[in-house]
């Protein structure tokens, strides 16, 4: 581990990279360069970001236009706003055209934090990933997140970045590398499987490690890339372990698990469990509390691993 | 400016009935109070935003201890009350602050804010808070909500007026503008918007960021009655409130020209005073310099 990074800071760190790289990106902000970390590219390179004021979907339809041009761009707000204000602007603008939009937006989930409910998106991966053409990413620390937006700023069309707030640790390795389609297994087991995504792919792993002091072993899978997903991996987990437990600070319904599960129901059924909202929203509170009193820490992790792992015993 | 010739009002109404002419010395104290209120919340949570919330203390104060918000603090949810939105909900600090003056909750629960299973919550939310009109906090979005409370009056013939606060940085929302049309067009004479005109949102001022312009003059040419005051000259928003209270015909708007963090002096005009709480050392002096 090397220490504590938000993935939004990350964020503004490759895009200072790809700043002095090319010369065609260009990014777009709402009135939030301080928080989403677009700021310093800003500072950097002027003539190549434009605050747009708080004013997402005139954003999402000018970064349309501006990629409709050649240029690749970048466009940030809060998550909740990207995608909530703006989602017929990017559905019409970005997906059906196909333009060169990347949209990365911070302040993703519960972890959020002291803003509330209004601020913490839980819907947000629902949305972005039955839109076509849209790809959907959710970086598990600051180190997969500069290899994520390296990726999508290579590769010509859209995609849907979610970053954090909070301050997580950077646990990858060093020479960790992004690939679209691709679950990284961070960790091998034969009884269950913990698939994350995002803040919760670390707790995740200490799940994992508690989980073995009780002599079970868990695959833990880092599903990073939502859209396109790696069915493949998935469906190997479910041969191998007969049970998964998804993770993610997200509704329930219509995320990463409803991903997961939707291929595992048509090409290898197993136990699967869902974690996440259950179909309410959050409240003001501390980041890392938050994800405790929704059951999405370590232990609340572990606990659902032993409960699922359970019914797959009883066959049931 | 703009100014109509005010309409016969209907028959039964009140709205036309003016206030009884504040204490302003005695506001001017609550003022204080509620200023060190918000700052000890804050700096209690330590996060929040100090910035607006104090910038319109002076304006929301004159609303509801000057005699124009019709509110019963026993039956929060009474079907003639005077509505109130937060549209620009990131200044609920101040909201909360009164909202506990007038006894909708205990004073006490003002140091909860933004904690894990407070009634105060980050942005204003009805669920958790008596008092609050609206859920809100993503710009753009109240200022629709005031204008479907004050359509909805006209239904019930009702004679509530609502009252919704709204700033530089949200007029910048499209939404804000789709309200303006059709408030104008259905004539929505019981709905007045205050706007925290102080030139500064998140990423900086205003004209920098995203210049808004001449607001009053967009909103007069929407066909909005429109007032400009100093929004820390009490007895002049008092006097745009009545003035307001007399439109027929017309929504009405009141540009109200504040200080961010007006009261504080390391605050003043300062943009990063938007949203960050005070320390330790910097609730000190703030509490000295507020001090009565
Ligand atoms: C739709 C939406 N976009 C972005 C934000 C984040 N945000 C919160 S306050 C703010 C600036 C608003 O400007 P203003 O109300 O003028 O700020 P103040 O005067 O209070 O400093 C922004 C962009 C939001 N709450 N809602």
């Amino acid at each position: 581990m090397t220490g504590q990074v938000a993935t939004r800071e990350s964020y503004g760190k490759a895009l200072l990279a790809l700043g002095e790289s090319r010369n065609d990106v260009v990014v777009l902000d709402a009135d939030l360069s301080g928080s989403t970390k677009t700021k310093a590219f800003s500072q950097q390179y002027p003539e190549r970001f434009f605050n747009m004021g708080v004013a997402e979907a005139n954003m999402i339809g000018t970064a349309s236009g501006l990629a409709s041009t050649g240029l690749t761009v970048f466009a940030s707000s809060f998550a909740m706003f990207a995608v909530g204000k703006a989602f017929e602007q990017v559905r019409q603008e970005i997906a059906l055209p196909i333009a060169n939009v990347k949209i990365c937006a911070s302040h993703a989930g519960l972890t959020t934090g002291e803003d509330g409910a209004s601020h913490q998106v839980l819907e947000d991966l629902a949305i972005m990933r039955v839109l076509p053409n849209m790809r959907v990413i959710v970086p598990a620390d600051g180190r997969e997140t500069e290899a994520a937006i390296a990726a999508v700023a290579a590769s010509e069309g859209p995609a849907y970045v979610r970053l954090s707030r909070m301050k997580t640790p950077v646990f990858l390795p060093d020479d960790y590398e992004f690939e679209f389609g691709k679950i990284p297994v961070l960790r091998d087991g034969s009884d269950i499987t913990l698939a994350a995504c995002g803040v919760c792919v670390h707790p995740a792993l200490e799940a994992a490690e508690m989980l073995a002091t009780e002599g079970i072993q868990a695959r833990v899978l880092n599903v990073a890339c939502i859209k396109p997903l790696d069915e493949a991996t998935l469906i190997a987990a479910s041969r191998d372990t007969g049970a998964i437990v998804t993770v993610e600070e997200h509704q329930r319904r219509g995320g990463m698990g409803s991903a997961v599960a939707e291929v595992i129901a048509e090409q290898a059924p197993c136990h699967v469990r869902r974690l996440g909202m259950d179909d309410r929203f959050g409240e003001s509170g501390d980041g890392a509390e938050l994800l405790a009193h929704f059951g999405l820490d370590a232990p609340s992790i572990a606990q659902a691993a032993r409960e699922t792992l359970a019914l797959k015993q009883k066959g049931r | 400016m703009s100014d109509t010739e005010a309409a016969p009002a209907p028959a039964n109404t009140t709205r036309n009935t003016p206030t009884m002419t504040p204490d302003f010395d005695k506001l001017a104290v609550t003022a204080k109070e509620l200023r060190r209120d918000v700052l000890t919340m804050l700096h209690a949570s330590a996060s929040g935003h100090p910035g607006g919330s104090l910038g319109m203390t002076d304006v929301f104060t004159t609303l509801y201890f000057g005699g124009h918000m019709n509110v019963d603090p026993k039956n929060p949810a009474w079907e003639d009350r005077d509505r109130f939105v937060l549209s620009n909900g990131h200044i609920c600090p101040i909201l909360y602050a009164i909202l506990a003056k007038l006894e909708f909750f205990p004073h006490s629960e003002l140091i909860t804010l933004r904690k894990l299973g407070s009634n105060l919550q980050g942005h204003p939310d009805t669920h958790f808070t008596k008092g609050v009109d609206a859920c809100t906090g993503s710009l753009g979005n109240g200022v629709s909500v005031g204008l479907g409370m004050a359509l909805g009056a006209r239904i019930a013939k009702k004679d509530y007026r609502v009252y919704v606060g709204s700033s530089d940085g949200e007029s910048q929302e499209g939404q804000v503008w789709e309200m303006a049309s059709a408030a104008a067009h259905y004539k929505v004479d019981n709905l007045t918007v205050l706007i925290d005109r102080n030139g500064i949102q998140i990423d900086g001022f205003t004209k920098d960021v995203m210049d808004q312009g001449d607001l009053a003059a967009k909103y007069a040419a929407f066909g909005w009655h429109v007032q400009e005051v100093d929004g820390h000259d009490m007895k002049a928003v008092h006097a745009a409130l009545e003035k307001a209270k007399t439109v027929r015909g017309q929504p009405q708007m009141i540009c109200c020209h504040t200080l961010l963090g007006k009261g504080v002096s390391y605050m003043e005009n300062v943009p990063k005073w938007h949203g960050v709480a005070p320390s330790d050392d910097e609730l000190k002096q703030a509490l000295s310099e507020l001090a009565d």
